[in-house]
């Protein structure tokens, strides 16, 4: 589904990623570890397109086609989805409102018709009821006055809506208490089905319980230092980074 | 369906947007301003000498005046005696077919979903082959007739209701109010004329678009709506196609008198000529709207979408003089390129117990700048007077301003005033959210934007409420990304 291939991006004339090679197969969760500052959501941004990250070298290619030729929207529209570190508050655009326009802008780019209102009202009572979100909330504006933990929720609460084909998850995990950590979980183990996948990018091993990945990456000064399974994680969570560092100099 | 089909189609199913006029004599009177060219557009309009004497007051008056400076925005010096003061109603060419429209226009009204009818009449295509427009509005003036409801030009109400011209015009706004409300005075064209009975409701939106002759009243327009005791009266004044005009200078008045438990509801879409990206050409427009809610329990509502001309100078202001009066401002005031506008209100609570509430959005987008102006006072005499303002700026880009100048003065202890006030920026953030989302700059802007003005935007009828986002949408298309 996703190939990246000898990653390299900087912004500012400051190279970040230094050569990411990942690949991430349909059905597939891949877990992205590593230190503060290491380039996670420089990644997960380059990967959705945003313009401060200027691409010096390799490629992406998702489903087969390029990814670094499309505009942000068109990836989206091609079924990557981000949920932010730090989302954004839209004044004045409530959350309904938001992702109708979300809704009927991906499906006026694949050629259908606006959905018709009582079937999106469907789906978001449906969705809203997997990640337990109040409805209240959802008529709020976007995020305005969320604390940190709603915005979260209500990343995966879009996420839901959306139904990507690629979602990557940045530290979606910090900042929600445990229940909505079991309850974000429990909504990504419901969507994942073989034909989508996750990359989910944390600091915590705890995350890991409940959302279990097939595969963990280290990704350390902008290169991913050391790949495994799910119990890589462990040994970092006992270890710490400076152990994978460490292996990486001595290797 | 055919074109004719749609036509009749739109005809029976819409109800209103008729009102194709082509019955215009020439006249254009030679440059320049003095006491003759006030004579010859009162004597043009066989006006009673009152009128006159009136016209030469305001004239002589407006010769000791000095243009504003205050307001915050720049433009050359006018000379006002390079203007024709009497040049309408100008004939339009006269067009056989919408092919003939320049097809940029017939794009802009398409985007705003203006009916074929109403594509034709502000094309300038004839079109009573197929549109029957006296009719139509014809029984739209029985039933105004029925009710005693007088809706027609102000040339017309001087002839057939003088009393009421008499008693009522220039009562609000003095003659020598201000020196774009003298000139007004001096040489308006012509307008539209209101009164609304006791205890009458009026059924339908007044609007322009029904009355003949409404569309070149030209750039000295004057406006004026009574509402009588318990009588209700909403009023549409502008549209949202585009308008232009080869007259640089508008300056309009606007008078609304609210008696006893009476209301008017004010609403205009302005849309004139904002001048190209490099800010030529553009209309200037100074308006003067103000209205008095004089009896008890009045109210009076203005509610602007602000998007066209070079140059806005505008307060649609209230006098809260009954008791238990209510006045109320809703705007959206949209600046790109190279626009300026300075826009606002003033309420004047004088009356107990009197309400005020200011709802202001301003846009700036390209390098525009855009100011809010508005002053609330309360009268040492108007106990328990309450205020409530909100004046919120978005803006689009760096490069553009956004003002707020708001001035408070109360001389009453027991007055409740709240002034709230936001600055916002479409940042690349928001922008980069939504993309992600699936959503494009164009269509994110207007998401946000919408949801921004969706308190104004209430405020308007429906239909005019649905336009008037497209228009938005149209005004800011390409101002991010
Ligand atoms: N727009 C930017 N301008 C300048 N430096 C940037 C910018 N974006 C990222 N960086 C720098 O790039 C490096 C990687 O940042 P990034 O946010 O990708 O780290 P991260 O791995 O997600 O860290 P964390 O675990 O703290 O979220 C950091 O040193 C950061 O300061
Ligand atoms: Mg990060």
């Amino acid at each position: 589904m996703l190939e990246i291939r000898n990653l390299k991006a900087s912004v500012e004339g400051k190279e970040i990623l230094k050569g990411i090679n990942l690949k991430v197969n349909a059905g597939e969760i891949h877990a992205i570890m590593g230190p503060n500052g290491s380039g996670k959501s420089t990644l997960a941004s380059v990967l959705a397109g945003k313009q401060d990250y200027t691409v010096t070298d390799g490629e992406i290619l998702f489903e087969g086609k390029n990814l670094l030729d499309m505009k942000i929207e068109e990836r989206a529209h091609e079924g990557i989805f981000l949920a932010f570190q730090y989302p954004v508050e839209i004044p004045g655009v409530s959350t309904v409102n938001f992702l109708k326009t979300a809704v009927n802008e991906t499906r006026k780019a694949k050629g259908l018709a606006p959905i018709e209102a009582k079937d999106f009202l469907a789906t978001m009572r449906e969705k809203m009821k997997l990640v337990e979100m109040d409805s209240k909330l959802t008529s709020r504006a976007l995020n305005e006055g969320f604390s940190g933990g709603e915005k979260k929720r209500n990343e995966v609460f879009q996420m839901a809506m959306l139904e990507p084909k690629l979602a990557i998850l940045d530290e979606t995990d910090s900042g929600l208490d445990i229940d909505a950590l079991r309850i974000v979980a429990h909504g990504v183990n419901t969507l994942r089905n073989k034909n989508n996948a996750f990359i989910v990018i944390t600091h915590y091993q705890r995350l890991l319980d409940y959302i279990v990945p097939d595969f963990v990456h280290v990704l350390s000064d902008g290169k991913i230092v050391k790949s495994g399974t799910k119990d890589l994680a462990f040994e970092l969570e006992e270890k710490g980074y400076d152990w994978v560092k460490e292996e990486t100099i001595n290797s | 369906m055919e074109d004719s089909d749609k036509i009749l189609d739109e005809l029976t199913t819409t109800e209103y947007k008729y009102g194709f006029v082509s019955d215009i004599e020439q006249d254009i009177l030679a440059k320049g301003l003095n006491e003759d060219v006030v004579r010859f557009i009162s004597a043009k309009k066989n006006e009673p000498e009152w009128l006159l004497e009136w016209r030469l007051k305001a004239y002589r008056h407006w010769l000791t005046m000095v243009e504003p400076t205050w307001e915050n925005v720049h433009y050359p010096k006018i000379d006002y005696q390079s203007y024709h003061y009497y040049a309408s109603p100008k004939v339009k060419p006269q067009l056989a077919s919408m092919d003939e429209v320049d097809p940029e226009i017939r794009k802009t009204f398409d985007k705003l979903g203006i009916s074929l009818v109403e594509q034709m009449r502000l094309a300038g295509v004839a079109v009573d082959a197929v549109l029957d427009s006296v009719s139509v509005v014809t029984t739209f003036k029985d039933k105004l007739r029925e009710l005693g409801i007088i809706f027609c030009s102000m040339s017309e109400a001087v002839k057939e209701h003088p009393e009421l011209v008499k008693k009522y015009m220039g009562s609000v706004v003095p003659s020598t109010d201000n020196y774009f409300a003298a000139l007004n005075t001096a040489v308006f064209s012509d307008g539209s004329f209101v009164y609304v009975p006791k205890g009458v409701r009026c059924p339908m939106e007044l609007s322009t678009y029904f009355r003949i002759n409404a569309a070149n009243t030209g750039q000295f327009e004057r406006t004026l709506i009574v509402a009588d005791e318990g009588s209700y009266v909403s009023y549409l004044e502008g549209c949202t196609a585009p308008m232009r005009d080869e007259n640089q200078l508008h300056a309009a008045v606007v008078e609304l008198v609210a008696h006893d438990n009476s209301e008017i509801k004010y609403s205009t879409v302005q849309n004139w000529y904002p001048g190209d990206k490099d800010g030529k050409g553009g209309i200037f427009n100074f308006v003067t709207k103000r209205g008095i809610c004089s009896g008890v329990n009045s109210k009076i509502s203005w509610t602007q979408v602000e998007t066209g001309s070079a140059i806005t100078w505008k307060y649609p202001s209230v006098i809260l003089k009954g008791d238990n009066s209510i006045g109320e401002f809703y705007s959206v005031a949209v600046t790109n390129n190279m626009q300026q506008a300075d826009t606002g209100t003033k309420m004047i609570h004088i009356g107990k117990n009197t309400k005020s509430r200011i709802v202001s959005k301003g846009i700036s987008a390209g390098s525009s700048q855009n100011s809010y102006r508005g002053l609330v006072r309360i009268n040492k005499k108007a106990t328990n007077a309450q205020n409530f303002s909100q004046c919120d700026s978005l803006l689009m880009t760096d490069h553009c301003g956004a003002h707020t100048f708001p001035y408070i003065e109360v001389n009453n202890t027991s007055a409740k005033v709240e002034h709230e006030a936001t600055t916002s920026k479409i940042g690349e953030d928001i922008l980069f959210y939504c993309n992600q989302r699936g959503i494009g700059n164009e269509e994110a802007v207007n998401l946000i934007v919408n949801g921004y003005c969706k308190e104004v935007f209430n405020q308007l009828p429906m239909e005019f409420a649905v336009e008037a986002q497209k228009l938005l949408a149209i005004s800011l298309e390409g101002s991010v990304g």
